[in-house]
């Protein structure tokens, strides 16, 4: 059947053209489009087995969709084709599937397992498209495994899963409101999410599904400010608006004037301030601030959404004088395309109604040119309007007058309104304007006069000089102006001044009688009006042609010319049963306040700049209000976020923290004494800073808010930074971590946890979700305190963390558990590792940092000092060759760009020896030369310090007996007395921490091998002068050597 | 968020549509016809136009309205960027964005938009990861695709979208490795009667073609970067290095892109490369007379080339005769506009253009003076006096081979009579 199915269609193929099948594939477009009533074949080309024929089928049923044709009747036979092992059939028949299986749910039903499937499968990209087109699918009976798709996805490994999560959520949402209360629960969880993949869309889904829920923003408030500047474009353009929003209910206004001051401190100053800067704004909440700075790098983006996203959120929400940043990012959009350009302008022109300061300095840009569209045109007037001061009135009508002499009515017709709101508007130069638009009246062009008769009108309202020339001169116009407006506006300034031109107005309502009926509507008001103010002012003259006029008007086709009529001769012709009014002059001359001529954006701004609704002045769906500021700014401490326990943040507060360091390293000592939770709270200058900081750093796992209660290693990191802002690559490489942890995460979990798993007993990590797991970037780092030293600061602060606080502390929190803890000493100055002579003059200096390398940590990261004593500047240091031995790894330095005669470079390098002492040997290129390193290192420092409970300590210590133990005696010199400084010694050539002992006599320290985390333990019995030492390892040949360093370190004099 | 895509060319056909949520009747573009027709010229269609219920988002390029259909409150901007970068990607696979070319790649530019949006929410939009999910067509590609029966979807999945670079496609090899930039500045400019500046800016924009292996991390350096304090970058760009050290430090998406687009605003001076001087005389009956004279102004020693001549006359003229010393006039005295094509001006011998003007019989002399629209280019200049000084490169080892090309462009430049 099939195979029959085939033939035909192949017979049908060759006798339409003569070539293959396969050619006609190549020309298809045009070929289908030009004979597409063939169609009937299509049913058994999709039925055939032949790969080529489906697609050709299916190429050009999606051909016909897309000119809007229905091919919905091939839908049984197209949904069979989504099991197919082709990879274009298949994606075209989801594109089909999307498309029409709301038309036919029962049949779309039977696809439904094929995307099942491909949910779980180990590739991340199938995941997420089959996530994507289960969700689109939209047939209310699979919302329940819709809803269970999202769930799982939403703690995907993958965070381009988890974003796919966050798009299918509106989509499910549409289909099926009731699921809402679940599926809020997974935004939240979305939102929390460190991902910058993932939170553009998670805010997107936020926005569509929950925007009441501001709750769920609190906590991730500061990590939206913080990452956004690393969010894809649109996802910055949705927070930012969202932000906002936020933030205009979370905030005080900035601009309000500040309360009494509240410290007690500046109080002799306040009455000097106080008059000096009264409007001096009320300094900004912490948060508000944060925002404000993290969005204003944006306004760089090259998408002028972002811009205007950004622009939108400075003037919703920065103190007015911080406004005016947004201006030139602004103008230079106007220059963009015309659709953007008009969008861009309304918002301007809003803008420059309240804030002309803003872009009066560039005023120059808004000026007209001939090819721009007329809707451009006139906004820029408006604008250009609402920037006239005194300093450019002049400059302005000179242009003004250019435009004037233009060839398009319209915009002419708009500068004259224009020039009519200059001169209003600004008293120097109405007289001025008032005799150019006079000047306009004897214009040949009808539109321009008629204009300019009204703006006079309305001109001449606020102004009283001269009124009686001018009205003259307009009066003398009536025969020749035609249209409506006009002709009204000069009869109702005849009416309303005919106590000046009392000579003229008996003889145009004469005129005007004559040709009462021939006139518009407009004009006929205007000329009972006139004749009610003529009978009222001057009855002599008019009586009788008033009481013509309101005849006229009695049996006029318009009943509102009718009723006017109607009143008003009962007011002035009252018959005998009506009171007569006694003073008509009050009534029909009443003083009336003149028109205020202003732009028609001056309140757009109720509306959010840059929105639908504000473009249009109309209320679009779905739009939300700007909320108020609150009088009040709610409670701000919604926003901390609670010490994490998780690695990522670690890491990126020591990247962030370093960075702050690095800017301000004079103010270091403070820095360090703050705890990093007062940091937090207190200083808005430390917070911003470090802020700061987190945007140049690029990189996901900058996670300020995220305070780690202890100190960190920043010396190693600092180090790290200054090499890598030379390098470029910094940025990347830290940022890598992230993207690597999908794909490596689950392989680097696995490892350390499989090495612990046999040395310890289930540790705090196991109990992660996978979503955690996918965060940590290393599971070992994370929980690493770090009291630090830093060579800067010298030696008061230093390392040697009193034995017994330290263990009373670990006592409490960690009964039964290995925990990292940080080096207790960490050497300060490099070993000369190649000599100035064997390096030709080049010097390479050794330190180990003690700290785990950021890439991975199982690396020690090791400081390499390059110092450069020839007599000449060289180039580029970076890894040239390496040849390892088995088992070990080396994550290279980011290249050094050049190394200068005289001065010193450091480089870190992460080494993983695979738990062996062999040296690791390689070559570095510095300029042209190459050096051969050979790094071999100390037993001591392939450990790493660990502590744990004494309890915990001797478990472990009874099952390493027998060979697994090894023992040294050591005789201390006289020198050393107490056991400070026999720590001391022990620490200097082993990485271990100490362990709490009940016995004064004896010292514990505690280590694990870098690479297999095994465990380390050192015991020192000491019965002065003698010492005995106890290295317990699951690794005899490590166990031995350390036993001997440590008995050599305590044996030196 | 978008919920179609309607695609209607200048005539009011609907080329294609597109739909993500339930499918929009088409009936909805009639009001978009309807707007079309009484606009006077296509150009004056409004970017967004309300209907009932929805509102309508459009874009004209190449006289085809790109339309999206909204049903809520969205920023316009969001989606006509978005508009804008379809456009742009459909340029870059099929060289142009016309009418016939869709119509003959329907196919592929339906895949193009449905990987594009995702529930009418942008999910990629950057062409190198797009070029992986679906390779644009080649003559080579057709050819072994008709012999061997591939297709165009790769069976690989990009790796792109996941990395931390994601502009950048991963493995590029080139045997040749070339990075070239262009500085092009285009001068605004409205030079009044007397040959004064009323206005000037100059819009500027940094054109990359960059074809290197591997992940090459450029640094561009400028000998005076104090030149563009307003400028917007590609994401590729690090800004705090800018901010820091006003260098342009990148690692850039392979191929063509805009690395960075710049705004010299009109309070500083500009150098104006040409200057027109002009007399026209309308006079009544007889007609009028005009005289042209083009010559070169601030060029820094380099020739003003491809110099055009716009001018559209008032109603009233019925027709001009002109003699020109160089280059081509001509009159289309249905659109009334003057062309005069010169093209290359030299300095020694300046290109001058005379006629008569013939007005309608009985008209008056035109009220409005016409408007000059001038086009010209300078080679080998950026009028703003923007300078690269030097490109370096870390992450690979290969010496790429560099370019640097300045051209400064007439943008709206436009001389008052």
């Amino acid at each position: 059947m099939a195979n029959q199915g085939v033939m035909t269609s192949l017979r049908d193929e060759n006798h339409s053209t003569p070539d293959t099948e396969f050619a006609s594939e190549a020309t298809i477009g045009n070929f289908f489009s030009t004979d597409y009533k063939r169609n009937d074949d299509l049913k058994q080309m999709l039925d055939s087995n032949k790969d080529g024929l489906k697609l050709e089928a299916m190429k050009r049923i999606i051909t016909m969709i897309a000119k809007g044709r229905d091919p919905s009747h091939l839908f049984p036979a197209v949904v069979k084709n989504v099991v197919s092992k082709n990879i274009e059939v298949k994606k075209l028949v989801y594109v089909y599937l999307v498309r029409y299986a709301e038309e036919q749910q029962d049949l779309a039903l039977l696809s439904i397992s094929t995307f099942q499937r491909a949910l779980k499968d180990p590739n991340q990209l199938i995941r997420a498209s089959a996530l994507r087109v289960l969700s689109s699918i939209r047939v209310p009976v699979i919302a329940p495994i819709v809803m269970l798709a999202i769930k799982e996805s939403a703690a995907d490994m993958s965070p381009y899963v988890r974003k796919t999560a966050a798009h299918s959520i509106p989509k499910l949402y549409s289909l099926d409101p009731e699921q809402k209360d679940e599926l809020v629960a997974v935004i939240e969880k979305l939102l929390m999410d460190k991902a910058t993949l993932v939170i553009g869309s998670a805010v997107m889904a936020f926005e569509q599904v929950c925007p009441e829920r501001t709750d769920l923003i609190h906590k991730n408030y500061r990590k939206l400010c913080n990452l956004i500047v690393d969010v894809e474009e649109w996802g910055q353009v949705l927070i930012l608006n969202m932000l906002t929003r936020y933030a205009r209910t979370q905030f005080v206004d900035p601009n309000t004037k500040q309360p009494v001051p509240e410290k007690e401190f500046y109080e002799e100053e306040e009455e000097d301030e106080a008059t000096d800067e009264p409007t001096r704004p009320r300094s900004l909440d912490a948060d508000h601030r944060l925002l404000l700075r993290n969005a204003k790098p944006l306004l760089q983006s090259r998408n002028s959404a972002v811009v205007m996203a950004v622009a939108q959120l400075y003037y919703h929400l920065a103190p007015k004088n911080e406004v005016g940043t947004v201006a030139r990012p602004l103008l230079r959009l106007v220059r963009s395309q015309r659709e953007i350009q008009s969008v861009v302008l309304t918002t301007i022109a809003s803008m420059s109604v309240k804030r002309k300061d803003m872009f009066e300095p560039h005023f120059k840009s808004f000026f007209i040119h001939t090819v721009d569209p007329l809707p451009v045109k006139l906004m820029k007037l408006d604008i250009l309007t609402n920037l006239a001061g005194e300093s450019n009135i002049s400059l302005l009508l000179r242009e003004f007058q250019v435009y004037i002499a233009s060839q398009d009515s319209k915009f002419v017709a708009a500068t004259i309104q224009a020039i009519g709101r200059c001169a209003s508007n600004i008293k120097e130069v109405t007289s001025t304007c008032l005799a150019g638009l006079v000047a306009l009246l004897s214009n040949k062009d009808e539109a321009i006069v008629a204009e300019s008769v009204v703006v006079i009108k309305n001109l001449l309202q606020s102004q009283s000089a001269d009124q009686e020339a001018i009205i003259t001169k307009m009066i003398k116009l009536i025969d020749h102006v035609i249209v409506p407006v006009a002709r009204a506006s000069i009869l109702w300034l005849i009416g309303e001044y005919c106590d000046k031109v009392a000579k003229y107005g008996p003889d145009v309502l004469r005129q005007m009688a004559k040709s009462f009926t021939n006139e518009e509507d407009l004009v006929k008001l205007q000329i009972v009006n006139l004749a009610a103010k003529l009978f009222v002012t001057n009855p002599k003259q008019t009586t009788l042609l008033c009481q013509y006029v309101l005849n006229l008007a009695k049996y006029d086709i318009s009943y509102d010319i009718r009723d006017r009529a109607r009143l008003i001769r009962n007011i002035l012709f009252p018959s005998e049963n009506i009171k007569a009014i006694k003073n008509p002059k009050k009534i029909f001359l009443a003083p009336k306040p003149a028109p205020i001529l202003e732009s028609k954006y001056k309140d757009r701004d109720t509306f959010q700049l840059g929105s639908l609704s504000h473009f249009l002045n109309i209320r679009a769906n779905g739009y939300r209000d700007l909320p108020d500021f609150p009088e009040v700014a709610p409670d701000s401490t919604v926003r901390n976020v609670e010490p994490p326990s998780r690695p990522t943040s670690v890491n990126a507060e020591r990247v962030s923290v370093s960075y702050a360091q690095e800017e301000k390293s004079k103010r270091k000592p403070t820095f360090y004494s703050s705890s990093s939770e007062e940091e937090e709270v207190d200083g808005e200058e430390s917070k911003s800073e470090t802020s700061e900081t987190v945007t140049e750093s690029d990189s996901e796992m900058s996670e300020l808010q995220s305070e780690p209660d202890q100190d960190l290693d920043k010396k190693s990191i600092s180090i790290q930074e200054k090499t890598a802002g030379k390098t470029a690559d910094s940025t990347e490489d830290s940022d890598s971590s992230e993207s690597e942890t999908s794909s490596e995460s689950e392989e680097d979990e696995i490892r350390p946890k499989a090495a612990q798993g046999t040395t310890s007993p289930p540790s705090a990590q196991t109990t992660k979700s996978n979503l955690d797991l996918l965060l940590d970037f290393d599971g070992a780092v994370p929980d690493i305190p770090t009291p630090i030293i830093t060579p800067t600061i010298g030696g008061f602060l230093t390392p040697i963390v009193p034995t017994v606080t330290t263990s009373s502390s670990l006592m409490s929190n960690s009964v039964d558990s290995i925990v990292m803890s940080s080096p207790a000493y960490v050497a300060n100055n490099p070993k000369e590792l190649i000599s100035r002579t064997a390096g030709n003059g080049i010097q390479v200096g050794i330190r180990f940092t003690r700290s785990p390398h950021l890439y991975s940590s199982t690396m020690a990261s090791i400081e390499l000092h390059f110092t450069n004593t020839t007599a000449e500047d060289l180039g580029e240091i970076k890894v040239a060759n390496k040849v390892l031995p088995v088992g070990m790894t080396i994550c290279d330095f980011p290249v050094v760009s050049s190394l200068p005669h005289g001065q010193t470079r450091t480089a870190l390098i992460g080494i993983d020896f695979g738990d062996s002492t062999q040296a690791a040997v390689f070559d570095i290129s510095i300029g042209d030369r190459i050096l051969k390193l050979s790094i071999k290192p100390p037993i001591g420092e392939i450990i790493r310090a660990v502590s744990m409970s004494e309890t915990y300590f001797l478990s472990q210590q009874v099952k390493l007996r027998g060979m697994q133990e090894s023992t040294a005696v050591a005789t201390l010199p006289p020198s050393v007395v107490d056991g400070h400084a026999i720590c001391r010694r022990v620490y200097e050539v082993a990485n271990v921490s100490p362990i709490p002992s009940s016995d004064p006599l004896v010292f514990r320290f505690g280590g694990q091998t870098l690479s297999s985390k095994t465990l380390v333990l050192i015991t020192l019995k000491t019965e002065a002068p003698k010492v005995t030492v106890i290295v317990n390892c699951e690794k005899i040949i490590i166990g031995q050597m350390l036993a001997n360093q440590v008995k050599e370190a305590l044996d030196k004099h | 968020m978008i919920e179609s895509i309607f695609l209607i060319n200048g005539l009011g056909d609907i080329v294609m549509e597109k739909h993500w949520a339930s499918a929009i009747p088409r009936s909805i573009c009639d009001y978009f016809f309807d707007v079309q027709k009484s606009a006077s010229r296509p150009e004056d269609v409004p970017p967004v136009i309300p209907v009932p219920h929805n509102y309508l988002i459009n874009l004209l390029r190449n006289n085809l309205f790109f339309v999206a259909v909204i049903s809520s409150e969205v920023p316009p901007l969001f989606v006509i960027e978005f508009l804008q970068r379809v456009v742009h990607i459909i340029e870059e696979y099929f060289g142009e964005c016309k009418e016939s070319i869709i119509k003959e790649q329907h196919v592929v530019v339906y895949e193009l938009l449905d990987e594009m949006l995702d529930n009418g929410y942008p999910l990629a939009t950057e062409s190198n990861i797009l070029k992986e999910l679906i390779k644009p067509p080649n003559l080579f590609r057709t050819i072994t695709n008709t012999v061997t029966g591939k297709s165009n979807v790769s069976s690989i999945l990009p790796s792109g979208q996941l990395s931390n670079v994601p502009w950048r496609r991963a493995d590029v090899k080139y045997a040749n490795n070339e990075a070239y930039f262009d500085v092009v500045e285009e001068v605004d400019a409205i030079i009044d009667k007397m040959g004064g500046t009323v206005m000037a800016e100059i819009h500027g924009y940094i054109d990359c073609c960059i074809r290197l292996s591997g992940n090459p991390d450029l640094t561009l350096s400028f000998i005076n970067p104090r030149l563009c304090d307003d400028v917007s970058f590609h994401p590729c760009v690090r800004f705090k290095k800018w901010e820091a050290e006003r260098v342009l430090s990148f690692v850039p998406p392979d191929g063509n892109f805009t690395l960075m687009s710049y705004h010299v605003a009109s309070n500083n001076i500009v150098a104006i490369p040409i200057y027109v001087k002009h007399n026209i005389i309308f006079r009544e009956g007889t007609g009028g007379k005009m005289d042209l004279t083009v010559g070169p102004r601030t060029t820094m020693g380099k020739t003003v080339e491809n110099v055009v001549l716009e001018i559209t006359m008032p109603k009233s003229v019925l027709n001009c005769t002109l003699t020109v010393t160089q280059g081509r006039a001509s009159f289309d005295s249905v659109t009334r506009v003057l062309l005069w094509d010169i093209g290359k001006i030299d300095p020694t011998k300046l290109p001058g253009c005379k006629g008569s003007i013939a007005l309608q019989s009985g008209a008056t002399i035109p009220s409005s003076n016409p408007v000059i629209n001038v086009r010209f280019c300078v080679n080998q200049l950026a009028a703003s006096g923007l300078k690269v000084n030097r490109l370096d490169m870390y992450g690979e080892r290969y010496k790429p081979f560099k370019g640097v090309k300045y051209i400064t462009k007439a943008g709206q430049f436009q001389v008052r009579l």
